[in-house]
């Protein structure tokens, strides 16, 4: 199995006054650790009041992603701007609970267009 | 430092370093193939994926790295896959706090052991101070 691990960038792309982040690939910890610095940037850059983070392509969260996700949402939120994770699928949801770790302050949705909607809300509800 | 018994039947797959950060995501993506072919279901991949994973970070993190032996064989009247993680690093002083569970207390060594040890059906752990750890993990569901 070849595994490409070319130090690419995931890109973060802005709509109106979101950003949104899918991550495509088994990131090791570096790679999470500049992702999340990367998007707090782009917060200050663009003044971003949301961000939609889809990990629908991750087969798994292990406690260091699940962390690093947690810790940009509080991030986030002292830069006024919330975090919605989209599209977790089942198993990892299942092995983020059986492993125990807690993510608090992340808002999850099920999918793209639900957590679009649930960031308008957040941001309307916080005017 | 107490010995880790291997059966003789069992299979070898495969002996791997875990010595950079991508090996630790090449490493752990072994093992989930390892576990697709075992006809291990969605869940139970992602289960001892995880486990491993975390495991493979301890070493790289505490011990400057060690080594992966993947095994297949008999455990307990079923087929398992089995991961040892060994490590030449500092051991680890108190076992005992160290599979305490913290992550919501506070509490425990924060190596992520408790967690890892819930994610599969069979979990070993030797450590001798200034010799290193071993832990096995074994999956078969």
């Amino acid at each position: 199995m070849n595994i490409d691990f070319q130090e690419r960038k995931i890109p973060i792309i802005k709509i109106r006054d979101f950003l949104i982040v899918s991550i495509q690939v088994d990131m090791h910890d570096k790679m999470a650790v500049q992702l999340q610095s990367q998007i707090l940037h782009e917060i200050e850059r663009t003044g971003a009041k949301g961000v939609l983070i889809d990990i629908s392509v991750l087969e798994m969260v292990d406690s260091f992603i699940g962390r690093m996700l947690s810790g940009m949402a509080s991030m986030a939120s002292i830069m006024d701007a919330a975090v919605v994770i989209v599209g977790m699928q089942p198993a990892v949801a299942i092995t983020l609970v059986e492993l125990g770790l807690e993510m608090p302050g992340i808002n999850t949705a099920l999918n793209m267009e639900r957590g679009m909607e649930l960031l308008e809300k957040m941001v309307k509800d916080s005017l | 430092m107490h010995e880790i018994i291997s059966d003789k039947s069992w299979e070898e797959l495969g002996k791997y370093p875990i010595q950079t950060e991508f090996d630790i995501v090449k490493v752990r993506q072994t093992v989930r193939n390892y576990a697709k072919e075992n006809g291990m279901g969605i869940v139970e991949q992602t289960r001892i994926t995880t486990a491993v994973s975390e495991l493979f970070r301890n070493m790289y993190n505490y011990a400057n790295g060690g080594e992966v032996l993947i095994e297949r064989g008999e455990v307990e009247g079923h087929i398992a896959l089995i991961v040892t993680c060994i490590d030449r690093g500092p051991g680890i002083p108190d076992i005992e706090m160290a599979m305490a569970d913290g992550y919501s207390s506070g509490m425990g060594m924060g190596y992520g052991l408790p967690g890892a040890k819930r994610l599969v059906d069979k979990f070993e752990i030797y450590s001798v101070i200034n010799k290193g750890t071993i832990v096995r993990v074994m999956k078969w569901r």
